[in-house]
């Protein structure tokens, strides 16, 4: 199905269908003192030539680095037949179309991807795809509020990405719900058992933003001891390894969400991602956004449609379970392409050389005098160092030497001192760890001998 | 489409049935199962919740909508029906057969604040102009 936009003939014409004089005249019943007015801010329109350049311009800006930050946004190898195959007419479009089922292929590949995401992550459904990781884990906080009825606390520990719990925070704060910030174990860098009772669920992140790996069982069955649901905050690549959050402790997760840049998405600056969720059956229809399902046609031959859309804000208006329903219809045909590419071996591949190169990297940097690991035991990918010297001055001085060394956690956990968040992910090669350890012991050994100028003046 | 004249009504199309024990029968009329066209989920409260009248206390979705269900008096949910949990289309079959919910009433005088058969009948052929 070919994607045309309208010529101003094709408006006009619909706009005499409806006798309506003006698209504006169509918002004619919104109160003017309630529209936005003339976007002033938004600059005018480029052509292509201009826009091409401007891009170029801004991708350049970046900057071509060593990148060891993850905390997030993770840099994978995309094989080139996954932007190949999605960029062709068929799939190249951010939505799902309006006349869904018209466009058999997508709703094809859409469902494909659901079954991919809820065998990956051990759940009964999935959607197809939330904004992002931040925003489908605040739905995932609604979803688990309107399922457990009698309570509106959610347990939201430190050791979740700060930005999700921005979002979070953003998203909930007006709706009634109290967010509980729950501690972690200077020792480990997990989640501590909160003392709370009384809460409808509890996040749980695997891996969790320091890169450690958590007990999820234990923080699994003391959640649904107490009768709260458990919302795993997951890294899809990180599930090829570990156990699926449906196999957690003994009943296992009861929500799945995070973000899927990981499989298939370029960094690109921060965007475009998109969010996933599943989840056990008895939930779906608590669950935001949108989800395809297989039937057949009157002729009993398979096709697939849209289904369950009576909980949608079409038809449910103001009480849809959400009223975000974007699907990231784009990034999900590129991270279902990866998946199939890749297979569960490849997928198991690709997070076991991450697990690897993080482990090789830390134990060289972590050689390094003054430079230690943060926290003891188990990590996936990530893990956080301190540093014995002011952790923004070696970032900068690593990023002179065309070496992105790592996210500083200064900002969001002062209580670290002076700590970085590592990555390396498979893109890095041993000469690339090898680079990153000798610039950073020459760094902090200038330090030693060489104290800041401040002192010599 | 029946309006059983042994029944109480809310404007929001439940139906009410004082049991001999004391409890309050809640459902969805027979014109609301019509609107809705064929039921597919019923999403009942948990026993035991308190309900204040005209609170939303159910679900009923059908292939066309989802819409809620309200109490048509304050009450504790006593009991809720598994069947048409199970069997949605019970709705449809004889809604006023498949109920949903028990309630004990805390005042069950309230009844008398609803709408009888003529009353339910009115506010239908009302809507329906």
């Amino acid at each position: 199905m070919p994607f045309i936009p309208h010529t101003e003939a094709d408006i006009q014409a619909m706009l005499a269908a409806i006798g309506a004089d003006s698209i504006d005249s169509l918002f004619d019943e919104i109160p003017e003192e309630l529209r936005s007015g003339k976007l002033t801010r938004v600059p005018p329109a480029l052509n292509e030539m201009q826009i091409a350049r401007l891009m170029q311009e801004r991708a350049e800006a970046d900057g071509r680095y060593l990148n060891f930050i993850g905390a997030g946004a993770y840099e994978h190898h995309i094989p080139a037949a996954v932007w190949q195959i999605a960029t062709r007419g068929e799939f190249y479009t951010a939505y799902t179309p309006y006349q869904a089922e018209a466009s058999q292929g997508t709703l094809q590949l859409i469902y494909e991807y659901q079954t991919m995401m809820a065998s990956l992550t051990g759940m009964d459904m999935s959607n197809a795809s939330l904004y992002d990781g931040a925003s489908a884990l605040a739905e995932a906080v609604l979803m688990a509020v309107r399922a457990h009825k009698s309570s509106r606390r959610v347990l939201l520990p430190k050791t979740v990405h700060p930005a999700y719990r921005k979002v979070v925070r953003s998203m909930v704060k007006n709706q009634g719900i109290e967010l509980v910030e729950v501690g972690y174990d200077a020792e480990r860098g997990t989640t501590d058992l909160p003392a709370d009772t009384d809460f409808a669920a509890l996040a749980i992140p695997q891996p969790n933003f320091f890169g450690s790996l958590e007990d999820v069982d234990a923080l699994t069955d003391w959640a649904h001891a107490r009768g709260g649901l458990v919302i795993a905050v997951v890294n899809p690549v990180a599930l090829a390894v570990l156990a699926a959050p449906g196999k957690w402790g003994t009943k296992g997760a009861d929500i799945v969400v995070g973000e899927g840049q990981p499989l298939g998405a370029p960094l690109s600056s921060g965007g475009p991602y998109f969010g996933f969720m599943a989840c056990r059956e008895a939930l779906v229809r608590q669950m935001p956004g949108r989800i395809v399902g297989r039937t057949v046609d009157l002729d009993g031959k398979p096709g697939f449609t849209l289904t369950l859309q009576a909980r949608e804000q079409h038809i449910r208006r103001s009480k849809a379970t959400s009223n975000i329903c974007t699907n990231q219809g784009l990034m999900v045909t590129a991270a279902t392409i990866f998946m199939a590419l890749l297979g569960p071996d490849g997928l198991e591949r690709v997070a076991l050389s991450c697990h690897a190169g993080t482990l090789a990297l830390v134990e060289q940097l972590s050689a390094i005098p003054g430079v230690a690991r943060a926290f003891s035991g188990p990590l996936f990918h990530e893990a956080v160092l301190k540093l014995e010297a002011p952790a923004a001055d070696v970032l900068r001085a690593l990023k002179a030497q065309g070496i992105l060394g790592g996210l500083d956690l200064g900002a969001d956990y002062p209580e670290l001192g002076q700590a970085v968040l590592v990555c390396a992910t498979e893109t890095k090669t041993e000469e690339d760890l090898r680079k990153y350890a000798e610039q950073l012991a020459r760094i902090m050994s200038k330090r030693r001998e060489a104290p800041p100028c401040a002192y010599k003046s | 489409m029946t309006i059983p004249t042994n029944l109480k009504y809310a404007k929001s199309h439940e139906w009410a049935r004082l049991e001999a024990d004391g409890t309050v029968t809640v459902g969805i009329t027979d014109h609301a199962q019509d609107l809705l066209g064929d039921m597919v989920f019923v999403e009942n409260p948990a026993t035991g919740r308190k309900l204040a009248a005209g609170e939303e206390c159910a679900v009923v979705e059908s292939v066309k909508a989802a819409s809620d269900v309200y109490a048509p008096i304050a009450g504790e949910v006593v009991a809720a029906n598994a069947e048409v949990e199970a069997s949605p289309e019970k709705i449809n079959q004889d809604a006023y057969s498949a109920w949903m919910f028990k309630l004990k009433p805390d005042n069950p005088a309230d009844l008398d604040g609803l709408l009888d058969a003529a009353a339910y009948q009115a506010l239908v052929d009302s809507e329906a102009h």
